[in-house]
């Protein structure tokens, strides 16, 4: 009898230390939903609600909506194009002998080592002095560099050559290049299609600094929070907040569903 | 090597057709605008003006001018806190995840682990502000015990900012480190037992070097996403040390001054570069 207990409190301090990690990686996003029910005008203790006022305030905010709106249209057109660009990249890479193969893939990850503030400065720079005005679609166009990348090494690294096989029988077969790709190589890579695209969707969602440089009076969420933060703890700032951690969450669930479960069946 | 034939020669024409429209991105989007901006931090700023003749003053100024220097110091140093106290905290919670966790609950324990992960970064500062100001949860909890008779604020100072990023890189290196003991065959640990040695020992001698790769980088990682960072420091950190970032965000919101930033960014740019040599071999991620 002694055996178990005495391993269980051996064994205390282990799970005291993961409580106590977990209570710290919790306490500020328990928080933030927690007070996002605040009753009063300021998101501390102490607690008085649930209340959902400030949802009410959210939802009648057409500022804040316009910025969800946006935010939401940058994401996907963004991601749209990264992963067209990554996948048509990532083709040619792995299925034909090109010179320079390595230089090229090391070229079109390079982004993926500079710091997003950095790849923000630059292109603020260049469309400053190219005289292009600053607007969502050079927010579009700075989401796509940092997801290009990303896309590319997700779809790469998923072209086998068991596919290349099948591929080579279509066109055997006669199916035309553009045959292949679309009912052969894309069919078969549709998992990690979709993996990078929500990837995409989800970093160019929370992106902030290019989508705070590059743009001016059209903005997106995170730019928009941002401004919202000027005015101090807010409980509207908690109800926005809990309602995008809603969102991502639900995002990674559908990912997880689609793309791992599927990948085990 | 036999000379190509037509079809192999308009396949590879396709194939470059396939290819250059993510060359001609990446060239234009990213390659060219950090041309242009190491161009201009060799130009000059002076009044309302841009004078485009090469000159260091940029640099000159950057190690003259000691704010500038003071910020990337700050920068390196609280980036190595974090880096060091985040690795400190989550390899212990990776290790036990991966060793102590019944298998079929892993899972789930390392999705709750990484959960807030998920929250926007910005949304994330915030929630710490709520938890570190004055007024907030921890200085009401302090008022509770009766540990302070006043209201204190643990926001607006490097304390604050440490603990934003370490809550954000622990749960990124509970994951990369995770990832890593899980791929240990066991067979290793069970020839050190076999051999005699204790637990303690069997982790210092195997396992932990066996995971070295996986802690630089994940530490690697942490330390170019940290050193990079605006939002954390501004949010939490405040105005009274500045980080180069915010150093970098004042000379172009504040001055326009996009010469300085431009060189500033340069500066950010080398130490990572230099930080990256001196971890590279460790860093021997699988090549895509």
């Amino acid at each position: 009898m002694r055996g178990p207990l005495l391993h269980l409190l051996r064994s205390l301090p282990l799970w005291g230390y993961v409580l106590l990690l977990y209570g710290f990686i919790f306490l500020p996003v328990a928080v933030l939903v927690l007070f996002s029910f605040q009753d009063s005008r300021l998101p501390v203790p102490p607690f008085n609600g649930p209340s959902l006022r400030w949802y009410e305030a959210v939802f009648s905010d057409a500022r804040l909506l316009e910025a969800l709106a946006n935010s939401v249209v940058v994401a996907l057109t963004s991601s749209l194009a990264a992963v067209v660009l990554g996948f048509l990249a990532a083709y040619a890479l792995a299925r034909h002998r090109l010179p320079f193969s390595g230089l090229l893939q090391g070229f079109l990850t390079a982004p993926l080592t500079v710091s997003y503030l950095i790849i923000a400065m630059g292109l603020l720079i260049t469309f400053n002095a190219l005289g292009v005005p600053k607007s969502l679609l050079t927010v579009g166009i700075g989401h796509v560099v940092i997801n290009l990348p990303l896309c590319f090494a997700i779809l790469y690294s998923q072209m086998g050559d068991h596919q290349a096989n099948i591929e080579r029988a279509a066109r055997d077969l006669g199916a035309r290049e553009w045959q292949v790709i679309t009912l052969v190589t894309v069919p078969m890579l549709w998992p990690a299609l979709f993996a990078s695209f929500f990837l995409s969707v989800t970093f160019s969602w929370d992106e902030f600094i290019i989508a705070f440089m590059v743009s001016r009076f059209d903005v997106t969420l995170p730019v928009e929070i941002w401004s919202m933060l000027r005015s101090g703890l807010n409980p509207k700032t908690n109800a926005i907040g809990s309602f995008v951690f809603l969102i991502s969450i639900a995002t990674v669930l559908v990912l997880d569903l689609v793309v791992f479960r599927s990948r085990k069946a | 090597m036999s000379p190509s034939t037509p079809r192999q020669s308009s396949t590879r024409a396709r194939a470059w057709g396939f290819l250059l429209p993510a060359l001609l991105w990446t060239g234009a989007f990213f390659l060219a605008p950090l041309v242009i901006m190491a161009l201009y931090s060799l130009w000059q700023r002076v009044g309302t003006r841009l004078v485009t003749e090469f000159t260091l003053v940029n640099y000159h100024d950057f190690f003259a001018k000691s704010f500038l220097l003071k910020s990337l110091l700050n920068s390196i140093e609280v980036t190595l806190i974090v880096t060091l106290v985040s690795v400190l905290l989550a390899y212990p919670l990776a290790w036990i995840l991966a060793e102590r966790v019944p298998r079929r609950w892993q899972r789930l324990a390392l999705i709750l682990a990484i959960l807030p992960f998920w929250t926007s970064y910005v949304v994330r500062s915030y929630s710490w502000l709520l938890v570190l100001s004055e007024g907030g949860i921890l200085s009401n909890l302090l008022l509770d015990l009766g540990i302070t008779a006043e209201p204190v604020s643990f926001a607006n100072n490097r304390g604050a900012t440490v603990v934003g990023f370490v809550h954000f890189f622990v749960m990124l290196l509970t994951l990369t480190i995770y990832a890593n003991l899980v791929q240990l065959s066991p067979s290793y640990r069970k020839a050190a037992a076999d051999l005699g040695a204790g637990p303690l020992r069997s982790f210092w001698h195997v396992t932990l070097p066996l995971t070295l790769p996986g802690i630089m980088v994940g530490a690697f990682l942490t330390f170019v996403l940290c050193i990079g960072d605006y939002i954390t420091p501004q949010i939490l950190g405040g105005n009274r040390e500045l980080l180069l970032p915010q150093t970098i965000m004042l000379q172009i919101a504040r001055r326009s001054d996009f010469p300085m930033a431009s060189a500033l960014a340069m500066v950010l740019m080398a130490v990572v570069s230099l930080v990256y040599l001196a971890c590279a071999r460790w860093l021997k991620i699988d090549r895509v």
